[in-house]
């Protein structure tokens, strides 16, 4: 209990003196103004833009493929030692720091497969970064549907394709957004590997607008085009000498945790909402 | 309930036939070559003490150890009129679950409506059409006694019912796709005497259509819904004989012995 309070008073500390920082600055103009050399002027229009289509990218690669992982490990793979050596990888995924996720996106995604210094990139990295936390939250949504359910709806004459279809996915999605929202708050505010994958510091237009006025009308080419996101610009900012724009930074952090927190609280409430329909 | 004469003067049809089944929970041979015989539209009971292999026993006719690995089954279950060993190897479980159906031992209803449980056996059937699954939905929760319970509150979650209901609407979820038998495994189990004694009841009712084979620890349970009883002991069946008869002068010592509690 101690020990709880101690961190929430630290967090609540820092964010209390963040907000006295940086509320001030916080109008319509910040979210609708790109960086600028005059602190007074500068918004964080790339960056969260930016954020929004990486946390966009990231969620259509990472809740697919980790749900699909979850599901497979739990409802399909046999008990022998490969499923054992992939669980015992999955674990220490979920441990190695961000910055080695980034070494890797930058020589796989960016060199090897030419795909630049993009919003592309920086999703397809943060995706193989929350992948461990989407498949450990599929895989213990799944473990806590009681088994007289897969045998109820097995006795029935149903394949495994449609128990896992009707049963299992409805009965663990609350587990399972859960952690996608996690996950997805997670990589909101990871700066390391996006820096290390290139993101730009300072940029002053956004990514090419993914609907078009002329056939075909939707375009893929902002996946292509380069990008700010939410925490490199406040490190930017913060490492500037002028006060002004520690300021934004503060600014730009309350934002943030705001986002963050909000994505939690949505992930609770999901949970709540979903839950309730379902008793054993 | 029926005298033990009647039994002696119908014809009794074979439903499913067990031949010298045995059954291995990897290296544990858990039924030792058990052969038997359900009839047709009769209730046979299986008793016998706490790991006797009885829900072993029932769980082979619908296949459900496949669900399991390491488990393994030797010699054949015939299933009547068209002759099916229910496990030879070129068998689909799931061909064989859609004409076995199965009440558990805790009711386990799904996590959705009345209605859409006793659905539920169609729609994985791909009957597409709402007004004949509609009409099954009905029939099957009139069957099951449930229908006046819960005609009001067909789209509200199932776990709102009572225990009995839950188990009711189990046995309505397996009735809606007609089975030619149905396994019970302890299905009274979980429940109040008066839940108990409406799920007999409807099993005495059940078995003008469907043939019923039940595992129960309860020997009065067995005595009062059971046309025949099959008495297991160690994964082997030890006397097997019209109900009736059985209770009241077993062949065996050992049956004579569990039955009149002088043991297990």
């Amino acid at each position: 209990m101690v020990a709880l309070m101690i961190g929430v008073l630290t967090f609540a500390a820092l964010f209390v003196d963040m907000a006295i920082d940086g509320v001030g600055r916080l109008s319509w103009d910040f979210f609708t103004n790109y960086p600028s050399r005059r602190a007074g002027q500068a918004g964080i229009l790339s960056a969260w833009v930016g954020s929004t289509l990486v946390m966009l990218t990231t969620a259509f690669f990472a809740v697919p493929l980790g749900v699909g992982a979850g599901v497979y490990l739990e409802e399909y793979a046999a008990k022998n030692w490969v499923t054992d050596l992939i669980e015992i990888n999955i674990t220490n995924l979920a441990g190695v720091p961000s910055i080695v996720y980034g070494l890797l996106a930058l020589g796989l995604f960016v060199y090897q497969f030419g795909l630049g210094q993009s919003i592309l990139s920086a999703g397809l990295t943060l995706a193989l970064l929350i992948l461990p936390v989407v498949i450990v939250a599929t895989r213990e949504a799944i473990r806590s549907i009681p088994q007289v359910i897969r045998e109820g709806s097995y006795a029935l004459g149903a394949t495994q394709w449609q128990t896992v279809r009707y049963h299992i996915l409805p009965y663990s999605s609350a587990g399972i957004l859960t952690g996608i929202i996690i996950g997805m708050a997670r990589a909101i505010g990871e700066t390391a590997p996006i820096i290390t994958i290139g993101a730009l510091t300072f940029i002053a237009f956004l990514p090419p607008a993914p609907v078009k006025a002329e056939p075909p009308f939707i375009s893929f080419e902002w996946l292509l085009s380069p990008f700010s996101v939410m925490p490199i610009q406040m490190f930017n900012w913060t490492s500037r000498p002028e006060a002004a724009f520690h300021a934004n930074a503060a600014a730009a952090g309350f934002v943030l945790v705001l986002m963050t927190l909000a994505m939690n609280g949505l992930a609770i409430w999901l949970r709540y909402r979903l839950r309730r329909n379902i008793k054993w | 309930m029926s005298a033990p004469e009647t039994h002696m003067m119908e014809v009794l049809a074979t439903k499913a036939e067990a031949r010298s089944l045995s059954f291995y929970y990897g290296d544990f041979r858990a039924l030792q070559g058990i052969s038997m015989t359900v009839h047709e539209r009769k209730v046979t009971a299986l008793i016998g003490p706490s790991g006797c292999g009885k829900s072993t026993f029932l769980r082979c006719f619908n296949r459900m150890h496949d669900l399991y690995p390491g488990n393994r089954y030797e010699g054949e279950i015939l299933l009547q009129p068209d002759n099916t060993n229910l496990l030879a190897p070129g068998v689909d479980p799931i061909e064989v679950r859609m004409r076995i159906g199965m009440v558990f031992q805790k009711p386990n209803p799904f996590p959705k409506t009345v209605f859409e449980n006793v659905a539920y056996g169609l729609r994985v059937r791909g009957e597409g059409s709402r007004r004949r699954i509609e009409e099954k939905v009905e029939q099957a929760l009139q069957d099951a006694a449930l229908w006046e319970e819960v005609k009001d509150r067909l789209h509200q979650p199932a776990y709102n019912l009572s225990g009995g209901q839950q188990q009711r609407l189990c046995i309505a979820r397996a009735l809606a796709t007609d089975p030619e038998l149905l396994l019970f495994d302890e299905p009274t189990s979980a429940l109040d005497p008066i839940a108990t004694a409406s799920i007999e009841e409807l099993m005495h009712d059940l078995k003008e259509r469907v043939t019923i084979l039940i595992v129960t620890h309860n020997m009065q349970q067995a005595a009062r819904v059971s046309d025949f009883t099959a008495y297991m002991y160690l994964g082997d069946l030890i006397e097997f004989g019209v109900t009736d008869e059985l209770f009241i002068k077993p062949k065996m010592k050992q049956t004579e012995d569990y039955i009149t509690g002088r043991f297990g």
